[in-house]
């Protein structure tokens, strides 16, 4: 299958502003900015039926209709965040392909009458953040950024502004927060970013990998995504395979490709001869899918997508799929997500700031003791008061990998034998 | 200060953001400050508060706030590994106590030289290279991934050479 994001896989040097003009590069943005109504640019992506590709999966193109035509200045702001442990595809974007991520913010600028749009990464993506300036600058050259863009009278200027190190302003309102300048602490909703988002002004926040998507969208048609993937996932996706693999790394698939086709035709399967044990399919936010022998071949035949991997329990997310075998033990390996969760807590929300303290104290006891069944039971009832509770996602998906390993690996927190 | 230092980065941080909203501007301008010694002086975060026209205090709140931000001097070079779930997945907690051997420092500590500070941090977005870690210095950060440890050691007698 060619590359629609990954295209630097297929043709070397596509970050050269000179090689990426020569394979059809901004011939999109040019088409949107010359040829097509804003409105019209806002139908072709909802027709496409793409989704938003940072893990909720929310329709791109009915989030951009909302914007009210009453309040102005609007705003697009590109999420490259990218903090879900798992999770490296975006930066393969970037690194590889940033103008057609540029290009693909461009076009979202254009659809929502935007005139400045913002590229907000964390602040490790330091290089890449110095990479995107030098893009910037190439296109200011080039006249595809700044002043009246090919002779219309649409200008539009795209700044990056790097975090520092927070997990939590992945949150579209908590990025727009410390875009504002101030701690990366969620907002009430609503309203939403689409009312009042950035400066109180009518934003739309996107992942990356979403915005990567729109140039192809508008060149080659709504129909011709909807041709790719599921009716109710269309188009391509970048899984990020990690884990106990042999091959690591993204793999762009349609969406709908079976777990079985991305670990074991493509990851080479587990390494050293062991089993597969558990899958997290979105990160350190996931459910953990149980895969034992009488479960394996059900899981490894689902397909990929937002729909199905419901129904094993879990949820596709940002497709950071994380494979542990048979060697790890699920109390390690939720000590490990706990962990994180709480070193990520914005602090803003009781139950989330305490409730993931708490959780991590209990975690260790339970893997310090030998006699658990009482912490076991408590750290049920603290998930419980966390999950559903809290002010931001987070919060809730620092359960989701606790609850599911109580639940579904219930012989990994027995009665502990110290190892001598 | 930081307009004095960097005035052309200064000028050009504010060019960013709309000029009514001068406190977007902190982030940038707390990079500037640690540019320097890697860490953030109180004196800076004065500056930037009267840069940004805000109470010092709520400069204080972000840079409290954010990991990559520091108010307190450490070694010259950070290096921050990830032992996160996915690295951990493949060696990250071995190599990162590997690590605090050669060194003879415990994670959290700074080398008796000044030279390197060992830290373990959450997710890089780099866990296909696991084990991996970035270095943080007054410079910015960079990347190293698919590392070892002899290879890891060889790259500090490299940096303290500078």
């Amino acid at each position: 299958m060619a590359y629609y994001l990954l295209r630097h896989r297929d043709i070397p040097d596509l970050k050269n502003i000179e090689v990426y003009k020569k394979h059809g590069g901004f011939e999109a943005l040019k088409k949107a900015v010359t040829t097509m109504q804003a409105a019209q640019v806002i139908d072709e992506v909802k027709t496409s039926g793409l989704r938003g590709r940072g893990g909720a999966g929310f329709p791109t193109g009915v989030k951009w209709s909302f914007l009210p035509n009453t309040i102005w200045p609007h705003y697009v702001v590109a999420n490259a965040d990218e903090s879900e442990p798992g999770t490296f595809k975006d930066r393969e974007i970037m690194e590889g392909n940033p103008y057609q991520f540029l290009e693909g913010l461009a076009i979202a600028c254009y659809a929502v009458g935007a005139n400045a749009g913002y590229v907000y990464l964390r602040g490790e993506f330091w290089q890449i953040g110095a990479q995107l300036d030098a893009c910037i600058a190439e296109m200011e050259n080039a006249g595809l950024l700044g002043e009246k863009l090919f002779g219309t009278e649409y200008s539009l200027k795209l700044y990056t502004h790097l975090g520092a190190g927070a997990y939590i302003c992945g949150e579209e309102t908590a990025l727009l927060e410390s875009l504002e300048g101030k701690r990366g602490q969620p907002r009430v909703r609503p309203p939403f970013p689409a009312v009042a988002g950035l400066y109180a002004k009518p934003t739309v926040v996107n992942n990356v990998e979403t915005l990567t998507n729109v140039p192809v969208i508008i060149e080659k048609g709504a129909a011709w995504h909807k041709s790719l993937g599921t009716e109710k996932s269309p188009g391509v996706k970048i899984f990020s395979l990690s884990g106990n693999v042999e091959k690591p790394g993204n793999y762009e698939l349609p969406l709908g490709a079976t777990f079985r086709e991305l670990l074991f035709d493509h990851g080479g399967g587990v390494s050293n001869g062991n089993k597969v044990k558990g899958i997290m399919p979105a990160g350190a936010s996931s459910s953990i899918i149980r895969v034992d022998d009488s479960l394996a071949d059900k899981v490894f035949d689902t397909p990929m997508d937002y729909e199905n991997v419901p129904a094993l329990g879990s949820m596709l997310g940002s497709a950071s799929v994380i494979i542990i075998d048979d060697s790890v033990n699920m109390d390690w390996v939720i000590e490990k997500t706990v962990h994180f969760f709480k070193h990520e807590s914005c602090g803003k929300c009781t139950p989330c700031r305490d409730g993931t303290y708490w959780m991590q104290h209990l975690i260790k006891r339970i893997r310090e003791n030998e006699e658990s069944n009482g912490d076991l039971q408590l750290l049920k009832n603290v998930a419980g008061q966390i999950n559903g509770k809290c002010l931001c996602a987070l919060g809730d998906f620092s359960t989701m990998a606790v609850t599911s390993a109580l639940e579904r690996f219930p012989e990994d927190f027995q009665v502990k034998v110290h190892a001598s | 200060m930081l307009a004095e230092k960097y005035p052309e980065e200064v000028k050009q941080i504010f060019t960013k953001y709309p000029a009514d909203r001068k406190r977007s501007a902190v982030m940038p301008l707390l990079y500037l400050a640690q540019r320097e010694e890697g860490y953030v002086t109180q004196a800076a975060m004065q500056d930037i508060a009267d840069l940004i026209e805000v109470d010092v205090t709520e400069v204080a709140s972000i840079v409290g706030f954010y990991t990559l931000y520091h108010d307190e001097k450490a070694g010259k070079y950070r290096i921050q590994v990830c032992n996160d779930l996915p690295c951990a997945l493949r060696g990250a907690d071995k190599f990162l106590d590997s690590l605090c051997s050669r060194l003879g420092i415990q994670v959290g500590e700074t080398t008796p030289d000044g030279v390197v500070t060992l830290e373990a941090v959450m997710c890089l977005a780099a866990c296909d290279k696991a084990p991996m870690f970035q270095i943080q210095s007054g410079a910015g950060l960079t990347y190293h991934e698919d590392m070892t440890v002899d290879k890891t050691m060889e790259l500090i007698n490299t940096l303290k050479g500078k």
